[in-house]
């Protein structure tokens, strides 16, 4: 391929010129769908009169049900688009064999693999994370909103805006062509001129601004709106695994914008922390970025360990076992999480002391976490367990899990690391770990939780189709890896010589081939659902016989949650309130104050994407104006007084009356 | 702001009373000077060289350092034990115990890999078996 020179630069534009525009003919044909497709949704938008109600329903929204499920859905499109990069990759390393070069050139691989890792980790797994933790902490805890529900909206614009510039990265220039960390010294200027590493910096640094207020309003929310009677020791352990992952975004994540910001200064200010010569040392980048980067993984995990209880208890008829044995394991690992980061350098030469402390404390960590699995076997046991989809998706993730939690203390001898390091039996561990942990974990919540946020069940006909079409995908796409790694395939590669290899690619792709499917089986079973919202209805608010105060309201809740602030007694408040009789209120309502919607959360992301995209393209006039725009339109906001509005108490009545005639109904 | 529009819309429910104190001017005051003489003192350190040996100074430095950090998480942080039912100094050791693995950690790993990987000259090369 021809080397292109990207070294055009103008005042009004920056870098960006007309060879930013890819020529791959798989990029301009996507790019072409994308166009059309953009016109046909904006077209239909216009035609059903629905920018109104979007805007002023959702998008300035500073409910945390609507925030929760807009996370969702971004998270749901990203997905789609992490998934079609695996797939493009399962597709090349099946076919590049035997003097076969494949179907992407270097470049665009690179580039693939790259997107790939950093949209499934940073716009796939934390939306779904963040939009979970959004919609169903303050229920469970019996609040009507977060505790700073601007801020929230705010946080959901930012994480976007990230997600847009690296969508927009794909048509216009190019992503960076370094693996999902960009270690220095190939993502310093040296080795990486162009705007690929750029777009990642300043992706993640805007979404970052968005994780890191996220993770604070959650901790105040749990640590200052509980219900009246909800002690620490009886939160709901779905809350307290939020509480903690939550505490782990904003211990972690400055570290991170802090190694973003030093490679940034490397590659604009043209600082030396990171590069070759000059006194920069490369591996400290390394060190950094996964004193964050392990955090990270149970941040991503440890809510999910929150949804596995929290469906085990239900779909088991009895309280979980171990509560405070599970609250303390849950504490352990954030703790132990920031002592183990060393295991993914290994190879890099610390030695033996350093090696063998980080070997120790990376099996140290599994231990609270089988405790965990014990924990779980143990509510099953002796239970009436209904095998409903969320309970066959928590059986399916115990089983893949320990797998994947195998392989990890494997990978954590440094001897054997030293053989397996960098070679597929890695990915196949870490894709053991994060589809058998988080992402089933998200189809369990997704299928468990639907009902609350909609009003009705999903499918299960298509939802067992999808599950039976991804368990063996699953093990179809990722156990030949394992064999490949073992026998010393290195990650990232592009071509084969070996043709007796292509056999486990083959398989790979099929696996691939088996997800697709139960990814589509997936999409259908939600357009199913809505189809058939009127026979999956749930006019109860509790159809799985819930234990937490969130099956307490009605499905969907209504904007304020709950009319009267719950009063709990117990771990699991609802089923004590149902043991107890406890009678809903029907009369003595009062007005409910309530946070007023704004648009400013919007406004001053798309300003930040101007800024990001402006830093990336060298734009300098476009990021001054659009930095003082976001400061300017900051400060203006401070002045808006408007900030809330009180429900009337017709209005509340009026909704109550509604669901009491609506739950006698469905007794009767 | 106080009584006008507050955002915090559960603050009448349960939580009343547990504000953290704000601060009085004569605690600001206060706070003030002696950020402004633990920065005087280094500085002078550094311009005079009272102390001889760098290392030492930069030590003495750091201190002065840490004293500082004390001083503002006390006179403008207002942090106590006592404050938001101790979660303040819950998440203050939390921090302290993050950072000190972080740096402790970092060094620890650096040290190592710097003396494990320094470069090799010419001459240990042909040392090798």
């Amino acid at each position: 391929m021809e080397a292109v020179d990207h070294s055009h630069w103008s005042p009004l534009l920056g870098r960006l010129w007309w060879d930013a525009i890819p020529t791959e003919p798989i990029v301009l044909a996507t790019f072409a769908a994308v166009v059309l497709g953009g016109l046909v949704v904006l077209g239909a938008l216009t035609y059903f009169k629905l920018w109104t109600y979007l805007w002023k329903e959702w998008f300035t929204s500073v409910d945390h049900k609507k925030i929760g499920i807009m996370y969702m859905v971004l998270g749901l499109v990203m997905f789609l688009r992490g998934f079609a990069d695996a797939v493009m990759m399962r597709i090349q390393q099946a076919i590049a064999f035997n003097g076969h070069d494949g179907y992407l050139t270097a470049h665009h691989y690179d580039q693939v693999f790259t997107a790939h890792g950093v949209i499934m980790i940073f716009f796939v797994a934390m939306p779904f994370v963040t939009g979970l933790m959004n919609y169903i902490v303050p229920l469970q805890i019996g609040a009507r909103d977060v505790s700073f529900p601007f801020l929230n909206n705010f946080s959901f614009w930012m994480t976007t805006s990230g997600a847009v510039l690296v969508m927009m990265s794909l048509f216009i220039g190019e992503f960076a062509q370094t693996g999902w960390l960009a270690y220095p010294p190939l993502s310093n200027l040296a080795y990486s001129p162009w705007v690929g590493v750029d777009y990642y910096i300043w992706a993640l640094q805007i979404a970052g601004v968005g994780t890191l207020l996220s993770g604070v309003n959650l901790i105040a929310t749990i640590v200052k709106l509980r219900a009246p009677g909800m002690t620490m020791m009886r939160m709901p352990i779905f809350t307290w695994t939020a509480l903690c992952t939550n505490i782990l975004i904003v211990a972690a994540f400055p570290v991170l914008t802090a190694v973003m910001t030093m490679l940034t200064a490397d590659r604009y200010l043209h600082f030396n922390f990171f590069t070759n010569d000059f006194g920069g040392n490369a591996m400290m980048y390394v060190n950094l970025i996964w004193i964050w980067g392990h955090p990270e993984v149970y941040i991503l995990i440890l809510p999910l360990f929150g949804v596995f209880s929290e469906v085990t208890a239900t779909f088991c008829g009895k309280r979980l076992f171990g509560y405070s044995s599970m609250v303390y394991a849950t504490l352990v690992i954030t703790i132990l999480s920031y002592v183990v980061w060393l295991h993914h350098f290994f190879t890099m030469g610390s030695g033996a002391s350093v090696n063998s402390f980080f070997g120790i404390t990376t099996m140290v960590i599994s231990i609270p976490t089988g405790a965990k699995l014990f924990n779980w076997l143990f509510t099953m046991y002796r239970g009436r367990i209904r095998f409903e989809l969320p309970m066959m998706w928590t059986v399916a993730f115990m089983l893949t899990f320990v797998v994947g939690g195998m392989t990890g203390v494997l990978l954590a001898v440094p001897p054997a690391d030293f053989v397996l390091h960098n070679s597929l039996f890695l990915i196949a561990h870490f894709h053991n770990v994060i589809i058998g942990g988080v992402l089933f974990g998200i189809f369990a919540a997704i299928n468990f939780w639907w009902p609350k946020a909609f009003g009705f069940r999903l499918d299960p006909f298509w939802g067992k189709v999808s599950f039976w079409l991804w368990i063996p995908g699953f093990w179809f796409a990722f156990m030949p890896l394992y064999i490949l790694g073992l026998m010393g395939v290195t990650r990232r590669m592009r071509v084969f010589d070996d043709p007796s290899l292509q056999i486990w690619f083959g398989i790979a792709a099929f696996g691939a081939f088996l997800i697709a499917l139960g990814i589509a089986a997936m999409l259908v079973q939600f357009a199913v659902s809505i189809r058939r919202r009127e026979e999956l209805k749930d006019v109860t608010g509790d159809p799985w016989d819930g234990r937490t105060l969130e099956w307490a309201t009605s499905s969907p809740p209504p904007e304020y949650n709950f009319a009267f602030t719950p009063i709990v007694h117990d771990i699991d408040a609802w089923t004590d309130m149902k043991r107890c009789g406890v009678e809903r209120p029907t009369e003595g309502f009062r007005p409910i104050h309530m946070p007023r919607g704004t648009g400013t959360g919007l406004i001053l992301a798309a300003l930040s994407t101007a800024f990001g995209f402006a830093m990336i393209w060298y734009i300098w006039w476009l990021a001054a104006a659009s930095f003082a725009a976001i400061i300017g339109y900051a400060i203006a906001h401070t002045f808006n007084y408007k900030r809330d509005y009180h429900i009337p108490v017709e209005t509340v009545a009026a909704t109550e009356t509604a669901r009491t005639r609506q739950l006698a109904e469905a007794g009767a | 702001m106080a009584d006008h529009a507050h955002p915090s819309h559960r603050a009448d429910d349960h939580h009343a009373g547990d504000h953290g104190s704000h601060g009085s001017l004569r605690d600001y005051m206060v706070g003030f000077f002696l950020s402004a003489i633990l920065t005087a003192i280094p500085f002078w350190l550094v311009m005079s060289g009272a102390i001889a040996d760098r290392q030492a100074s930069a030590m003495v430095i750091m201190a002065f350092a840490v004293v500082q950090i004390v001083v503002h998480m006390i006179y403008f942080l207002h942090m106590n034990t006592k404050a938001e039912n101790g979660w303040t100094v819950m998440a203050l050791i939390f921090t302290i115990i993050l950072v000190v693995i972080a740096l402790s950690g970092s060094l620890w790993v650096m040290y190592h890999l710097n003396h494990n990987m320094m470069p090799m000259a010419a001459h240990d090369m042909g040392q090798l078996p």
